[in-house]
């Protein structure tokens, strides 16, 4: 027999125990001498998260694929006895580890994704660049380096209409050609992955899963815009992928990827990590240069853009992680089989298959919520799904068929944001969201300037007085009007997107308030 | 809110209250000198610290100038029979609008830790928590400004408001008019 | 020298293209309300005080960093903007806990003039009447958190006048404060040349002469123009 057991070492799976399953089972295949037929490695996500620890396996012929999740990580041995016993029989289709349990991979969950950007993640091993080499890594770059014509892969970009996946949505092919416009050869790539949205992991995900793809997209954008420089900004609280980066940056700059004269061209471009401390708003793009340069992190006003003056003065180009991601992609697939191209999400909450998917730009939330994450746990009807995080908004279930793309759920009062999607079932108190939501902005504010640092605490404030039943209308007429001006003046996304929740649940869910105003207060 | 009603044929009833508050809003409504005798003719002073015997505030007031914050028992239970009796409550000076000097004791964050501090910490020697119930009114945990108590109509600050201040507001009161207040001389705290 | 020509309120003003709508107000004598910007000092546009509507533009702008353009219409006073700037000093008031009858900058504070130009005469907002401390460790000075609305005035003169860079904002959010040295007592900071630049711009009564008591300081921020100018005309006689 010759097959593939791909363990999810993923941050999510390895909290269930994903590493030690990696190891017991490595163990066992090797106590059992079966490493030739029986390959274990472990890889990044596999996607349904609530169902970890997972673990897929490939047996020959390749369209055998299995995945499994909940696997009692204890017994590797036992397991691999077991699969052993099953091929013997030739009943390997039917084998499910003691203990587990079988997913369904023709669910609508895996069907109905669209995998460009986390292509690879959960099938290579994210610490060997061969296996990424393998998948076709880096071959883009190649193609783009031999080509040698930035304006095309600028104009490539930008009909794409590929926006930035950070939150912002800003198009890219417009930030790179503002920054490949700038004079000078000394200009700096970051890659934005400090992905702090409660309840957001797209990022961690890719970078978990498959970092050579962001290198590659990175190595892209540092040749189109004429960079030399490269920086990832990466939080603290992901060791997994900062250590996942380290190796892959090491690997790539010893198979000539990175560094001086790539791939025998006269591009360079090498890469450096630099680690945030966890401050959310260090996210923000001039608050993370700041950082980057070793100072508080503080945003500061726009213009000048990072474009025209960015980490130490110099032609910044500052993409997502997501955004770089996609790039390999774009360029291999053209712009016609991309498309309107994936958004990752991250999903959530009160949903019965909870995980990371990349699904189609404009699939419609309902097909997201409902068909591929299978509904409420408890049977329960679904009340809004928040996207956006503590920038973000709810879209109330009647309006699920909304698909999910920057406009329409801009119409609605929301943002696409960075990808974390929050499914709430009609037990959830939309006032106790807002109000999870405002003191973490005001937790979070730098407290540079007045409206975020001191509005956020006043909007706290309220939201208390209303869930403790002290409020009156009055009450309520302030909370609208303080949360207008504190998103209209403050500095920076985190003050101006503060107020979003509230406002988009007093829009959506207005009666969730009342039912908190007691009536003797009443008008 | 409504204007209150422009001929007032009646002498107008006026009250002034004290609550937490150190009485120079009052001195200085003293200060007004020889228009208090014109203030006597326009209206009949119907409670007050400074002007009027009565214990108990009474009802159908027209205008109350109340100093002070609310900071204990007392001051809460006054307030709200002010409110229920009186067509214009004015807040009068600092210490009513934003608790000022009264309320630097909220700092402590609660009646207990300023009792303590005051009575225990900086006693020398011989202190001794006062404990009087039913005599000494209790403390509220923090010191409000009188509009997050109950509901304000005339915002007049100052510490004190001067003689002038208080003239420009009770002016136009006794003529049924709103005061129209701007600029430093009127409305600058402090 | 490049001109631009723009409308702010109903005045017409031609400027040099590299001014701020600031100072192009400055120039029609019309009158932005502002907090953290001074002259002489980097701005920062964080106290939002100086923000205008542009026609055409729905984003409200710092006057004190955007730059003028070409037919551009600014709108200084708005009923939008004037219920946001209250709205503002109240917040700044309710922050911290400022009790002007005692303060040394009674009567000649920023922050008591800018409540007075924008008609607050109480805070819809409440008070929240925060624990601060009061830093009396330097001999000649004083500061008093209490009073501090976080402009950072005194972090950019020292750091950009005197080249001492004693200060710094500490914490975040609603627990920032102006701390000295690394968080240290400001007495205890040997890089402090006691030259006052920073008491003297700064806009309330947080920063102080020891000594000084109610209503006594005197802020002159003008001096520091005085000095940014003789520095760069090297001319120290006036
Ligand atoms: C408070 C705040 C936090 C942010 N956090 C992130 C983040 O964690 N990751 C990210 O890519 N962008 C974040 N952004 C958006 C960035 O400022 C910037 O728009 C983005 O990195 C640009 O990349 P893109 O165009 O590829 O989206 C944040 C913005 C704000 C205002
Ligand atoms: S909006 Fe908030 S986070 Fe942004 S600069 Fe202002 S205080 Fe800082
Ligand atoms: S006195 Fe001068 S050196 Fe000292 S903190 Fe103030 S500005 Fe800086
Ligand atoms: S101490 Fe004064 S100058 Fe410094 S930030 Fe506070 S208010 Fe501004």
């Amino acid at each position: 027999m010759k097959a593939c057991l791909r363990v999810c070492t993923a941050a999510s799976c390895r909290s269930r125990g994903g590493a030690s399953l990696q190891h017991s089972l490595s163990e066992a295949v090797a106590r059992a001498g079966l490493e030739h037929g029986l390959r274990v490695k472990g890889v990044g996500c596999l996607g349904p998260c609530s169902d970890g620890p997972l673990l897929a396996m490939d047996a020959d012929p390749k369209a055998q694929t299995q995945l499994y999740g909940s696997i009692p990580v204890a017994d590797g041995a036992q397991l691999v006895a077991s699969l052993m016993e099953a091929a013997a029989q030739h009943t390997l289709a039917h084998w499910c580890p003691a203990g587990g349990l079988r997913i369904d991979l023709n669910h609508p969950f895996f069907q109905l994704q669209r995998r460009l950007v986390l292509e690879h993640c959960g099938q290579i091993d994210p610490t060997s660049i061969e296996e990424a080499l393998a998948a076709g890594a880096y071959r883009q770059l190649e193609r783009v380096l031999q080509n040698n014509n930035p304006a095309a892969v600028i104009e490539q970009v930008r009909r794409s209409g590929l926006r930035g996946r950070g939150g912002a949505g800003y198009p890219t092919g417009l930030k790179w050609a503002a920054v490949a416009q700038m004079p000078g050869t000394e200009k700096v790539v970051v890659c934005n992955a400090d992905e702090g949205d409660p309840g957001a992991f797209m990022d961690r995900t890719v970078l978990e899963g498959d970092p050579h793809t962001v290198l590659e997209g990175m190595a892209i954008a540092a040749h189109t815009v004429g960079a030399s420089r490269g920086l990832i900004y990466v939080r603290a609280e992901y060791p997994l992928a900062i250590a996942r980066l380290r190796t892959a940056i090491a690997a790539a700059q010893g198979h000539g990827w990175l560094g001086t004269a790539i791939a025998g061209s006269r591009c360079n471009f090498d890469v450096e990590l630099r680690v945030g401390a966890g401050a959310y708003v260090c996210g923000e793009e001039t608050a993370l240069m700041q950082s980057i340069e070793g100072k508080r992190g503080m945003p500061r006003p726009r213009p000048p853009y990072p474009a025209e003056r960015g980490v130490f003065g110099l032609p910044t180009l500052i993409n997502n992680v997501e955004t770089f991601a996609n790039l390999p992609a774009l360029l291999r697939l053209g712009l016609e089989t991309y498309g309107r191209g994936t958004k990752v999400f991250s999903l959530t909450g009160h949903v019965r298959r909870s995980g990371v998917i990349e699904v189609p730009m404009g699939t419609s939330l309902r097909t997201v919520v409902e068909t591929m994450g299978g509904g409420t746990p408890a049977g329960r009807s679904i009340k809004a799904v928040q996207t956006g995080g503590p920038s973000g908004g709810c879209v109330p279930a009647h309006q699920l068929d909304t698909p999910v793309d920057y406009e329409s759920l801009q119409s609605l009062g929301t943002i696409m944001g960075s990808g974390g999607m929050v499914v709430m079932d009609d037990t959830t108190d939309m006032v106790d969201i807002a109000r999870f939501f405002m003191a973490f902005s005001r937790e979070e504010s730098c407290g540079k300037c007045v409206p975020c640092r001191a509005g956020t605490v006043q909007l706290d404030n309220l939201l208390e007085q209303i869930l403790d039943r002290r409020a009156t209308p009055e009450d309520l007429e302030q909370l609208e009007s303080l949360c207008r001006m504190v998103k209209d003046t403050s500095l920076c996304g985190l003050g101006q997107g503060a107020p979003r929740p509230v406002l988009s649940t007093l829009r959506h869910f207005r009666d969730d308030y009342l039912a908190l105003v007691p009536v003797e207060t009443r008008r | 809110m409504e204007p209150v009603s422009p001929t007032i044929p009646r002498k107008q009833r006026l009250a002034t209250v004290w609550l937490a508050g150190c009485s120079g809003c009052h001195m200085s409504f003293l200060d007004l000198d020889e228009w208090l005798l014109e203030l006597a003719q326009q209206a009949d002073i119907v409670y007050s610290p400074v002007a009027c015997d009565r214990k108990d505030y009474p009802a159908a007031v027209d205008i109350c100038l109340v100093e002070g914050g609310v900071g204990n028992t007392d001051n809460l239970v006054l307030i709200q029979q002010v409110r229920a009796n009186t067509t214009v409550l004015v807040s009068f000076g600092d210490c009513a609008v934003t608790a000022n000097i009264p309320g630097m004791r909220n700092m402590l964050e609660g009646a207990d830790p300023v009792l303590r501090r005051a009575y225990l910490e900086l006693a020398d020697g011989s202190g001794q928590r006062p404990h009087a119930p039913g005599i000494v009114p209790e403390l509220l945990e923090r010191v409000l400004p009188v509009h997050e108590v109950v509901p304000v109509d005339v915002y007049l600050p100052g510490c004190p408001p001067s003689a002038s201040r208080i003239r420009a507001v009770v002016e136009p009161l006794l003529r049924g008019e709103w005061p129209e207040l701007s600029g430093p001389d009127l409305i600058r705290f402090g | 020298m490049n001109l631009y020509s723009l409308r702010i309120d109903d005045h017409d003003v031609a400027i040099a293209a590299d001014s701020t709508v600031l100072q192009a107000a400055q120039e029609a004598s019309i009158a932005i309300p502002t907090l953290c910007f001074l002259e002489g000092l980097s701005a920062v546009a964080a106290c939002r005080m100086c923000l205008v509507e542009v026609s055409g533009n729905d984003t409200l702008l710092p006057a004190c960093i955007t730059p003028v353009q070409e037919g551009m219409q600014v709108h200084t006073a708005t009923p939008r903007l004037q219920d946001i700037r209250r709205t503002l000093i109240e917040l700044l008031f309710t922050e911290g806990n400022h009790v002007c009858g005692i303060c040394v900058a009674n009567g000649h504070c920023e922050l008591q003039n800018l409540a007075v130009e924008v008609g607050m005469d109480h805070s819809r907002l409440p008070y929240r009447f925060p624990d601060r401390h009061v830093d009396l460790s330097h001999p000649l000075f004083g500061m008093d958190h209490n009073r501090c609305v976080l402009c950072t005035r005194c972090v950019r003169v020292c750091d950009e006048v005197e080249g001492a860079h004693v200060w710094d904002v500490g914490w975040r959010g609603e627990h920032c404060r102006i701390i000295a040295g690394l968080e240290e007592p400001w007495g205890a900071v040997e890089a402090c040349t006691h030259c006052g630049k920073c008491v003297e711009v700064c806009p309330t009564g947080a920063l102080f002469h020891r000594g000084d008591t109610t209503d006594e300081k005197h802020s002159d921020p003008a001096r520091l123009q005085a000095l940014m100018q003789a520095r760069q005309q090297q001319r120290w006689n006036p």
